[in-house]
Protein backbone atom coordinates (compact mmCIF):
# COMPACT_ATOMS: atom_id res chain seq x y z
CA UNK A 1 0.00 0.00 0.00
CA UNK A 2 1.42 3.39 -0.92
CA UNK A 3 1.96 5.68 2.04
CA UNK A 4 1.16 9.35 1.43
CA UNK A 5 4.41 11.30 1.32
CA UNK A 6 5.44 12.65 4.71
CA UNK A 7 8.22 15.20 5.10
CA UNK A 8 10.30 14.32 8.13
CA UNK A 9 11.49 17.30 10.11
CA UNK A 10 14.05 16.28 12.73
CA UNK A 11 15.70 18.38 15.38
CA UNK A 12 19.36 17.90 16.32
CA UNK A 13 20.09 14.87 18.53
CA UNK A 14 21.39 16.45 21.76
CA UNK A 15 18.59 19.04 21.84
CA UNK A 16 15.95 16.34 22.24
CA UNK A 17 17.46 14.73 25.35
CA UNK A 18 17.82 18.16 26.97
CA UNK A 19 14.24 19.02 26.09
CA UNK A 20 12.94 15.79 27.64
CA UNK A 21 14.86 16.40 30.87
CA UNK A 22 13.73 20.03 31.06
CA UNK A 23 10.08 19.16 30.52
CA UNK A 24 10.28 16.38 33.13
CA UNK A 25 11.69 18.83 35.66
CA UNK A 26 9.01 21.41 34.81
CA UNK A 27 6.23 18.83 35.21
CA UNK A 28 7.64 17.64 38.54
CA UNK A 29 7.95 21.20 39.86
CA UNK A 30 4.39 22.05 38.76
CA UNK A 31 3.08 18.90 40.48
CA UNK A 32 4.97 19.69 43.69
CA UNK A 33 3.59 23.26 43.72
CA UNK A 34 0.06 21.91 43.18
CA UNK A 35 0.46 19.49 46.08
CA UNK A 36 1.94 22.21 48.31
CA UNK A 37 -1.05 24.43 47.52
CA UNK A 38 -3.36 21.51 48.27
CA UNK A 39 -1.72 21.07 51.67
CA UNK A 40 -1.89 24.79 52.51
CA UNK A 41 -5.55 24.86 51.56
CA UNK A 42 -6.31 22.36 54.31
CA UNK A 43 -5.61 24.93 57.00
CA UNK A 44 -7.56 27.76 55.38
CA UNK A 45 -11.22 28.44 56.22
CA UNK A 46 -11.80 31.61 54.19
CA UNK A 47 -13.88 30.58 51.16
CA UNK A 48 -12.50 33.40 49.02
CA UNK A 49 -8.89 32.37 49.61
CA UNK A 50 -9.78 28.71 49.02
CA UNK A 51 -11.37 29.59 45.69
CA UNK A 52 -8.31 31.61 44.68
CA UNK A 53 -5.98 28.71 45.51
CA UNK A 54 -8.23 26.31 43.58
CA UNK A 55 -8.02 28.70 40.63
CA UNK A 56 -4.23 28.67 40.76
CA UNK A 57 -4.23 24.85 40.94
CA UNK A 58 -6.42 24.72 37.80
CA UNK A 59 -4.04 27.06 35.96
CA UNK A 60 -1.06 24.90 36.97
CA UNK A 61 -2.96 21.83 35.77
CA UNK A 62 -3.51 23.46 32.37
CA UNK A 63 0.19 24.32 32.22
CA UNK A 64 1.02 20.64 32.85
CA UNK A 65 -1.41 19.65 30.10
CA UNK A 66 0.33 22.10 27.74
CA UNK A 67 3.74 20.56 28.45
CA UNK A 68 2.57 16.95 28.19
CA UNK A 69 0.67 17.53 24.93
CA UNK A 70 3.21 19.93 23.42
CA UNK A 71 6.44 18.10 24.18
CA UNK A 72 5.74 14.50 25.21
CA UNK A 73 3.08 14.07 22.55
CA UNK A 74 5.19 16.20 20.23
CA UNK A 75 2.30 18.42 19.17
CA UNK A 76 4.35 21.61 19.41
CA UNK A 77 6.60 20.35 16.63
CA UNK A 78 3.78 19.38 14.30
CA UNK A 79 2.43 21.64 11.58
CA UNK A 80 -0.05 24.36 12.45
CA UNK A 81 -3.07 22.61 10.91
CA UNK A 82 -2.69 19.64 13.25
CA UNK A 83 -2.11 21.86 16.28
CA UNK A 84 -5.29 23.78 15.49
CA UNK A 85 -7.26 20.55 14.98
CA UNK A 86 -6.51 19.68 18.61
CA UNK A 87 -6.48 23.13 20.23
CA UNK A 88 -9.62 24.70 18.73
CA UNK A 89 -12.11 22.00 19.89
CA UNK A 90 -10.50 22.01 23.33
CA UNK A 91 -10.85 25.79 23.54
CA UNK A 92 -14.55 25.37 22.79
CA UNK A 93 -14.58 22.64 25.45
CA UNK A 94 -13.67 25.28 28.02
CA UNK A 95 -17.05 26.87 27.31
CA UNK A 96 -18.69 23.46 27.87
CA UNK A 97 -17.06 23.30 31.32
CA UNK A 98 -18.00 26.88 32.24
CA UNK A 99 -21.60 26.48 31.09
CA UNK A 100 -22.20 23.32 33.07
CA UNK A 101 -20.56 24.50 36.27
CA UNK A 102 -22.66 27.67 36.03
CA UNK A 103 -25.71 25.46 35.53
CA UNK A 104 -24.89 23.36 38.57
CA UNK A 105 -24.37 26.43 40.70
CA UNK A 106 -27.68 27.92 39.52
CA UNK A 107 -29.45 24.65 40.37
CA UNK A 108 -28.03 24.77 43.88
CA UNK A 109 -29.14 28.39 44.41
CA UNK A 110 -32.67 27.78 43.10
CA UNK A 111 -32.98 24.58 45.12
CA UNK A 112 -31.90 26.31 48.31
CA UNK A 113 -34.36 29.12 47.70
CA UNK A 114 -37.46 27.22 46.61
CA UNK A 115 -37.32 23.61 47.78
CA UNK A 116 -37.97 23.41 51.53
CA UNK A 117 -37.37 19.64 51.69
CA UNK A 118 -33.92 19.97 50.16
CA UNK A 119 -33.11 23.00 52.31
CA UNK A 120 -33.98 21.05 55.46
CA UNK A 121 -32.00 18.02 54.34
CA UNK A 122 -28.94 20.07 53.53
CA UNK A 123 -28.97 21.68 56.95
CA UNK A 124 -29.58 18.60 59.10
CA UNK A 125 -26.40 17.52 60.80
CA UNK A 126 -26.12 13.73 60.84
CA UNK A 127 -24.30 11.70 63.48
CA UNK A 128 -21.16 10.21 62.00
CA UNK A 129 -21.99 6.63 60.98
CA UNK A 130 -19.79 3.99 62.56
CA UNK A 131 -17.45 2.81 59.85
CA UNK A 132 -17.25 -0.90 59.08
CA UNK A 133 -13.79 -1.02 60.71
CA UNK A 134 -14.97 0.60 63.96
CA UNK A 135 -17.97 -1.72 64.11
CA UNK A 136 -15.70 -4.73 63.76
CA UNK A 137 -13.35 -3.40 66.47
CA UNK A 138 -16.23 -3.05 68.89
CA UNK A 139 -17.11 -6.74 68.54
CA UNK B 1 15.50 40.06 -12.67
CA UNK B 2 13.11 37.27 -11.83
CA UNK B 3 10.29 37.79 -9.34
CA UNK B 4 9.39 34.10 -9.34
CA UNK B 5 12.39 32.89 -7.32
CA UNK B 6 10.45 33.03 -4.01
CA UNK B 7 9.57 29.50 -2.76
CA UNK B 8 5.89 28.73 -3.29
CA UNK B 9 4.07 27.86 0.00
CA UNK B 10 3.59 24.10 0.49
CA UNK B 11 0.35 22.88 -1.06
CA UNK B 12 -0.91 20.55 1.64
CA UNK B 13 -4.29 19.64 0.18
CA UNK B 14 -3.46 18.95 -3.46
CA UNK B 15 -3.04 15.21 -2.97
CA UNK B 16 -0.08 12.87 -2.99
CA UNK B 17 0.90 13.78 0.55
CA UNK B 18 -0.49 13.71 4.07
CA UNK B 19 -2.19 17.10 4.63
CA UNK B 20 -1.09 17.20 8.25
CA UNK B 21 2.40 15.90 7.45
CA UNK B 22 1.95 12.86 9.69
CA UNK B 23 1.34 9.27 8.75
CA UNK B 24 -2.27 8.11 8.59
CA UNK B 25 -2.11 5.96 11.73
CA UNK B 26 -0.74 8.80 13.83
CA UNK B 27 -3.46 11.20 12.69
CA UNK B 28 -6.12 8.62 13.43
CA UNK B 29 -4.64 8.10 16.89
CA UNK B 30 -4.92 11.87 17.51
CA UNK B 31 -8.57 11.79 16.40
CA UNK B 32 -9.27 8.84 18.69
CA UNK B 33 -7.59 10.65 21.60
CA UNK B 34 -9.79 13.68 20.96
CA UNK B 35 -12.90 11.51 21.16
CA UNK B 36 -11.62 9.89 24.35
CA UNK B 37 -10.83 13.33 25.76
CA UNK B 38 -14.43 14.32 25.18
CA UNK B 39 -15.66 11.16 26.92
CA UNK B 40 -13.50 11.76 29.99
CA UNK B 41 -14.36 15.44 29.80
CA UNK B 42 -18.06 14.64 29.82
CA UNK B 43 -17.62 12.42 32.90
CA UNK B 44 -15.62 15.07 34.73
CA UNK B 45 -18.06 17.82 33.79
CA UNK B 46 -20.93 15.69 35.09
CA UNK B 47 -18.96 15.33 38.33
CA UNK B 48 -18.30 19.07 38.46
CA UNK B 49 -21.94 19.94 37.81
CA UNK B 50 -23.14 17.57 40.52
CA UNK B 51 -20.61 18.97 42.98
CA UNK B 52 -21.55 22.57 42.17
CA UNK B 53 -25.24 21.65 42.56
CA UNK B 54 -24.61 20.23 46.04
CA UNK B 55 -24.65 22.45 49.12
CA UNK B 56 -21.87 20.39 50.66
CA UNK B 57 -19.60 17.49 49.68
CA UNK B 58 -17.26 15.09 51.52
CA UNK B 59 -13.83 16.57 52.21
CA UNK B 60 -11.32 14.66 50.04
CA UNK B 61 -8.61 15.26 52.66
CA UNK B 62 -10.68 13.25 55.18
CA UNK B 63 -11.73 10.52 52.76
CA UNK B 64 -8.45 9.88 50.94
CA UNK B 65 -5.95 9.94 53.78
CA UNK B 66 -4.29 6.55 53.86
CA UNK B 67 -1.47 4.62 52.29
CA UNK B 68 -0.35 0.99 52.48
CA UNK B 69 1.25 -0.14 55.77
CA UNK B 70 0.19 3.10 57.44
CA UNK B 71 0.31 3.10 61.26
CA UNK B 72 -3.09 2.73 62.92
CA UNK B 73 -4.92 6.00 63.52
CA UNK B 74 -2.71 8.23 61.39
CA UNK B 75 -4.02 10.57 58.74
CA UNK B 76 -2.00 11.41 55.64
CA UNK B 77 -3.98 13.21 52.93
CA UNK B 78 -2.53 13.57 49.44
CA UNK B 79 0.49 11.34 50.12
CA UNK B 80 -0.60 8.21 48.29
CA UNK B 81 -2.09 10.03 45.33
CA UNK B 82 1.12 12.08 44.92
CA UNK B 83 3.09 8.85 44.66
CA UNK B 84 0.65 7.57 42.03
CA UNK B 85 0.97 10.81 40.05
CA UNK B 86 4.76 10.71 40.04
CA UNK B 87 4.75 7.04 39.00
CA UNK B 88 2.62 7.89 35.98
CA UNK B 89 4.65 10.98 35.05
CA UNK B 90 7.90 8.98 35.21
CA UNK B 91 6.38 6.20 33.11
CA UNK B 92 5.50 8.90 30.56
CA UNK B 93 9.13 10.04 30.56
CA UNK B 94 10.40 6.50 29.91
CA UNK B 95 7.85 6.27 27.08
CA UNK B 96 9.22 9.47 25.53
CA UNK B 97 12.71 7.98 25.78
CA UNK B 98 11.45 4.80 24.09
CA UNK B 99 9.96 6.79 21.21
CA UNK B 100 13.16 8.81 20.86
CA UNK B 101 15.28 5.64 20.83
CA UNK B 102 12.93 4.31 18.14
CA UNK B 103 13.67 7.33 15.96
CA UNK B 104 17.37 6.53 16.37
CA UNK B 105 16.69 2.84 15.53
CA UNK B 106 18.22 1.68 18.83
CA UNK B 107 16.29 -1.54 19.48
CA UNK B 108 17.72 -2.33 22.94
CA UNK B 109 17.10 1.16 24.34
CA UNK B 110 13.52 0.99 23.04
CA UNK B 111 13.01 -2.37 24.76
CA UNK B 112 14.45 -1.22 28.09
CA UNK B 113 12.35 1.93 28.18
CA UNK B 114 9.21 0.01 27.20
CA UNK B 115 9.85 -2.40 30.08
CA UNK B 116 10.24 0.52 32.50
CA UNK B 117 7.00 2.06 31.19
CA UNK B 118 5.16 -1.24 31.65
CA UNK B 119 6.48 -1.54 35.21
CA UNK B 120 5.31 2.03 35.91
CA UNK B 121 1.86 1.21 34.55
CA UNK B 122 1.59 -1.93 36.65
CA UNK B 123 2.76 -0.04 39.75
CA UNK B 124 0.06 2.57 39.16
CA UNK B 125 -2.61 -0.09 38.72
CA UNK B 126 -1.50 -1.79 41.95
CA UNK B 127 -1.75 1.50 43.82
CA UNK B 128 -5.21 2.15 42.41
CA UNK B 129 -6.29 -1.39 43.33
CA UNK B 130 -5.08 -0.80 46.90
CA UNK B 131 -6.94 2.52 47.09
CA UNK B 132 -10.17 0.87 45.88
CA UNK B 133 -9.83 -2.07 48.29
CA UNK B 134 -9.10 0.25 51.20
CA UNK B 135 -12.12 2.44 50.45
CA UNK B 136 -14.32 -0.61 49.99
CA UNK B 137 -13.26 -1.91 53.40
CA UNK B 138 -14.45 1.40 54.84
CA UNK B 139 -17.85 0.74 53.29
CA UNK B 140 -17.60 2.65 50.01
CA UNK B 141 -18.81 1.25 46.68
CA UNK B 142 -21.21 2.10 43.86
CA UNK B 143 -24.40 2.91 45.73
CA UNK B 144 -22.72 2.97 49.16
CA UNK B 145 -21.22 6.09 50.70
CA UNK B 146 -20.11 5.92 54.34
CA UNK B 147 -18.65 9.44 54.34
CA UNK B 148 -20.35 12.58 55.62
CA UNK B 149 -20.31 15.95 53.93
CA UNK B 150 -17.75 18.48 55.12
CA UNK B 151 -20.45 20.42 56.99
CA UNK B 152 -21.76 17.31 58.77
CA UNK B 153 -24.87 16.72 56.65
CA UNK B 154 -25.91 13.50 54.93
CA UNK B 155 -23.94 12.91 51.74
CA UNK B 156 -25.08 11.31 48.48
CA UNK B 157 -23.94 8.10 46.85
CA UNK B 158 -23.03 10.35 43.93
CA UNK B 159 -19.69 10.90 45.62
CA UNK B 160 -18.63 7.26 45.52
CA UNK B 161 -20.42 6.58 42.21
CA UNK B 162 -18.42 9.27 40.45
CA UNK B 163 -15.17 8.32 42.15
CA UNK B 164 -15.30 4.63 41.27
CA UNK B 165 -16.70 5.17 37.77
CA UNK B 166 -14.17 7.79 36.69
CA UNK B 167 -11.09 6.29 38.34
CA UNK B 168 -12.27 2.88 37.10
CA UNK B 169 -12.64 4.09 33.53
CA UNK B 170 -9.20 5.69 33.77
CA UNK B 171 -7.72 2.53 35.33
CA UNK B 172 -9.17 0.54 32.44
CA UNK B 173 -7.31 2.86 30.07
CA UNK B 174 -4.06 2.35 32.01
CA UNK B 175 -4.61 -1.41 31.82
CA UNK B 176 -5.22 -1.37 28.08
CA UNK B 177 -2.18 0.89 27.72
CA UNK B 178 -0.04 -1.64 29.57
CA UNK B 179 -1.36 -4.40 27.27
CA UNK B 180 -0.57 -2.32 24.19
CA UNK B 181 2.91 -1.57 25.54
CA UNK B 182 3.49 -5.31 26.14
CA UNK B 183 2.55 -5.99 22.52
CA UNK B 184 4.92 -3.20 21.44
CA UNK B 185 7.68 -4.80 23.52
CA UNK B 186 7.14 -8.20 21.91
CA UNK B 187 7.12 -6.63 18.45
CA UNK B 188 10.34 -4.77 19.26
CA UNK B 189 12.12 -7.86 20.58
CA UNK B 190 11.05 -9.98 17.58
CA UNK B 191 12.63 -7.40 15.23
CA UNK B 192 9.32 -6.49 13.62
CA UNK B 193 10.23 -2.78 13.62
CA UNK B 194 13.80 -3.40 12.51
CA UNK B 195 12.37 -5.22 9.47
CA UNK B 196 9.93 -2.37 8.77
CA UNK B 197 12.72 0.17 9.06
CA UNK B 198 10.83 2.45 11.43
CA UNK B 199 9.43 2.52 14.95
CA UNK B 200 6.35 4.64 14.13
CA UNK B 201 4.06 2.16 15.91
CA UNK B 202 5.86 2.95 19.19
CA UNK B 203 5.13 6.63 18.59
CA UNK B 204 1.41 5.90 18.32
CA UNK B 205 1.47 3.76 21.48
CA UNK B 206 3.36 6.64 23.08
CA UNK B 207 0.58 9.09 22.20
CA UNK B 208 -1.95 6.79 23.88
CA UNK B 209 0.19 6.42 27.00
CA UNK B 210 0.72 10.19 27.34
CA UNK B 211 -3.02 10.69 26.96
CA UNK B 212 -3.57 8.27 29.86
CA UNK B 213 -1.11 10.28 31.97
CA UNK B 214 -2.80 13.53 30.96
CA UNK B 215 -6.23 12.26 31.98
CA UNK B 216 -4.82 11.27 35.38
CA UNK B 217 -3.53 14.85 35.84
CA UNK B 218 -7.12 16.07 35.39
CA UNK B 219 -8.79 13.31 37.42
CA UNK B 220 -6.41 13.64 40.38
CA UNK B 221 -6.79 17.43 40.43
CA UNK B 222 -10.61 17.28 40.29
CA UNK B 223 -11.08 14.55 42.90
CA UNK B 224 -8.25 15.11 45.35
CA UNK B 225 -7.12 18.72 45.08
CA UNK B 226 -10.00 21.07 44.32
Amino acid sequence: MEQAQVIHMDHPHTDVKKEIINVTIILSVLTIIELALGFTMMGIENQGTRLAIKGIIVILMLAKAFYIVGYFMHLKHEIRNLIMTIVVPLAIFIWFITAFLYEGNSYKNLKNRYDPYKVERSHTIVEKKESVKEAKKAE
Amino acid sequence: MSTTTATAPTKWWNGGRSPFNVEYGKLMMWYFLMSDAFTFGAFLIAYGTTRFAATSWPDPNKVFASYPLMPEGSHAPLVFVSIMTFILILSSVTMVLAVQAGKEMKKNTVAINLILTIIGGLAFLSCQAWEWTHLHHEGAWWGMNPFMNADGTQSTTGFTNFFFTITGFHGFHVFSGVVINCIMLIMTLTDKFEKRGHYLMIEKAGLYWHFVDLVWVFVFTCFYLI
